[in-house]
């Protein structure tokens, strides 16, 4: 009667305290330059090695500029010496690393699955929220704090209480022109912004089995939006299809074994859940948030909240205070409301399956005069493969920037960002207040939609596009 | 790190839910590479306006709560990224303990490893102490994370939960590494027992890009 966490979290245990902490074992751990430089200047100062290198793996991906003609020294001097110190913390430390010109570099939840070192059952951290998005695998994956980065480098285990286990189970199928993006964000607007806390979400059910790998990493990125702290799938026949003949995934008489063991990660048929919820994936429609959390959405031909129709004096005080941020009547309905930027990349939405799915709609268009439209790719995979089907080109005669791979304006530290009153529509996973900009205002769509968005100027119900622009 | 002693300091209230941590510490000062002092940035959208004056109108900017040490807020504080940086900036600018009905998991957890104390209450009692801290000028709070104990300098008080490991790192003041060195014969003999070939992250000899 295990479920599939009971499973993974079972087959880590190191020991554990007595108190109610488990010594968890760190099959994967990648480092990133923004959370990991005070970690490793911990080790320094206590005369500790990285325990496992060979399973440690680093990328530059947050500051990195995106434009084509990218060098160091960066300009940003500040940012220069945060990529300087992780080049310098992984020669030391004997860290592989994907520096801003390899090849491979790109967003860590983009660039670590392609190459094949996220794979079924293992663990998973990373010091980054979004590390959730590896529980696509049926990988136990989520995010850590500096402290714990630096734990994990010295210790090859992270100490953690067990989370609860919260089965969301999707029923029905996708409509055409829905994508798991606004799954996910229906998803997080049923649980609520923080109704996932202290848990671990495994998806399942028909609309979850259906999904190709890339959509399952969307939809588990997003977990940790409805505060959980991580999502979770179970590895099936598409797994394997994704993983096999990956650069670092086990090959020969490893495979076959592997694949033995994996069919193991499956909740049993009577495993009990801490929580259990069931969504209609037919109910889903094209998303759009209307406010500063990524719960704050409703379909695009909806509205923003009416507080005044809110029963809680907490939600009605939030949704009130998101509303004057996002320059937003209550009520105002969002189809028609006029962007300034549109953003398509980010580990939720930077895959070759959203520019494909981008680049179906931007084909033979053009952006709308005025709308700043930045295509960013996941990785240097996606931007070559990508490249290879002459999407890039679709995108740039249609007036989108082709950018170089990272973070970019998902969190803004680099210098694609929004300026002061500004609103975008992005692929990414955060509509926070500031997130892509001091002033910007944020509104978190799928890719189909976000370039609708740029060819309209306006936020544009793309499961009418036919019909409208057909 | 530093062993968490009872203390009595102002309470300073931040009548706000969601508060993530894009605000806590804005993503322009996770570029540096230190540790310390993130308390100049703390909440730095809110506390200071676009040209770099304090904004009057944030509650940590009036004359009131300056020295505050303990931090009353909404639920599901510290929502969002997993940045320890925003720990760092609560304890750097002050605060030992944050009061409010839910805290995000990673955020809950990065406070333990920086020494700062999260009080979990439920909304009703939250809202008490909030409304004190908002009408009683000077109101001030004795934190007793060994008796669990919150009280106000009204008098008015109440017990509180926490985890006994969470409790006993921040009263000892524990290295957490130390203590998970401790087990290295454990963790050998695990990897020994539990690791399988293609657990390994080694590139395969026919392994390629797809």
């Amino acid at each position: 009667m295990p479920t599939l966490l009971d499973k993974i979290w079972r087959d880590h245990l190191v020991a554990t305290d007595g108190q109610g902490q488990s010594i968890l074992y760190a099959d994967r751990h990648l480092v990133h330059e923004v959370t990991s430089p005070q970690a490793f200047s911990g080790l320094r100062a206590a005369g500790r090695r990285v325990r496992r290198p060979d399973l440690t793996f680093a990328v530059m991906d947050h500051v990195p500029p995106t434009d084509p003609g990218r060098a160091r020294p960066l300009a940003d001097q500040v940012a220069e010496a945060q990529l300087a110190a992780l080049e310098k913390n992984c020669a030391e430390f004997g860290v592989r690393l994907l520096d801003m010109n390899h090849p491979d570099q790109g967003v860590v939840h983009v660039t670590m699955p392609e190459l094949g070192l996220i794979l079924p059952g293992l663990t998973v951290f990373c010091g980054d929220s979004h590390t959730a998005t590896h529980g696509a695998f049926g990988a136990l994956a989520f995010g850590v704090g500096t402290s714990q980065v630096e734990h994990i480098l010295a210790t090859g285990c992270l100490v953690q209480a067990k989370p609860k286990s919260l089965a969301v189970t999707v029923t029905g199928r996708l409509a055409p022109g829905v994508s798991a993006k606004d799954l996910a964000l229906l998803i997080i607007s049923r649980l609520g912004f923080g109704g996932g806390a202290g848990h671990i979400i495994e998806y399942r059910g028909p609309a979850i089995t259906a999904l190709s790998m890339e959509e399952r990493m969307t939809i588990c990125n997003m977990s940790v939006e409805c505060g959980a702290k991580g999502g979770l799938i179970a590895p099936d026949q598409v797994t394997l299809d994704y993983l096999q003949g990956r650069r670092y995934a086990p090959a020969g008489d490893d495979w076959d074994r592997a694949v033995a063991a994996w069919q193991e990660l499956v909740s049993d048929p009577d495993a009990v859940f801490d929580r259990e919820v069931v969504i209609d994936a037919s109910e889903a429609r094209p998303m759009v948030t209307w406010g500063t959390n990524p719960a704050q959405s409703c379909a695009i031909g909806g509205r923003a909240a009416d507080p005044a129709a809110i029963p809680d004096p907490a939600d009605r005080a939030d949704a009130i205070a998101a509303l004057e941020y996002m320059g937003l009547a209550p009520g105002q309905p969002m189809e028609g409301l006029a962007v300034d930027c549109v953003f398509i990349g980010s580990c939720t939405n930077g895959r070759l399956s959203d520019l494909r799915a981008a680049a179906a709609v931007a084909a033979g268009r053009k952006v709308a005069e005025g709308v700043r439209a930045l295509v960013v790719p996941g990785s240097g995979a996606v931007k070559a493969a990508a490249e290879a089907e002459g999407l890039d080109r679709v995108f740039t005669e249609a007036g989108f920037q082709w950018r170089m791979p990272g973070c970019s304006m998902c969190l803004a530290m680099n210098p694609d960002r929004l300026e002061p009153g500004q609103r975008s529509a992005a692929t990414s996973n955060r509509n926070f207040q500031d997130r892509q900009g001091r002033g910007g205002r944020t509104h978190l769509v799928s890719p189909a939609m976000a370039a609708a968005a740029a060819i309209t100027g306006r936020l544009t119900d793309v499961s009418r596009w036919e019909e409208s622009h057909g | 790190m530093d062993k968490f002693t009872t203390y009595t300091a102002l309470a300073a209230p931040l009548d706000v839910a969601n508060v993530d941590t894009d605000q806590i510490v804005p993503k322009q000062f996770l570029k540096r590479v230190e540790r310390r002092g993130f308390g100049q940035v703390l909440f730095y959208h809110w506390r200071f306006l676009e040209d770099g004056s304090p904004n009057p109108e944030f509650v940590l900017n009036q004359p009131r709560y300056q020295g505050a040490g303990v931090l009353i807020a909404g639920e599901n504080f510290g929502s969002g990224s997993s940045r320890e940086h925003a720990p760092w900036a609560l304890a750097d600018y002050g605060f030992k303990t944050i009061i409010a009905p839910s805290f995000a998991d990673i955020f809950a957890g990065n406070c333990v490893s920086s020494g700062l104390l999260t009080v979990t209450l439920d909304p009703a009692t939250v809202g008490r102490w909030m409304r004190r801290a908002q009408d009683q000028e000077g109101y001030a709070i004795t934190v007793d994370l060994a008796a669990q104990t919150l009280t106000g300098s009204d008098g008015f008080s109440c017990a509180f939960d926490i985890e006994p490991f969470r409790k006993q790192q921040l009263l000892e003041g524990l290295d957490a590494i130390g203590l998970t060195l401790e087990h290295a014969a454990a963790i050998a003999a695990y990897e020994e027992a539990h690791r399988q070939p293609w657990q390994a992250a080694v590139a395969g000899p026919g392994g390629q890009e797809k």
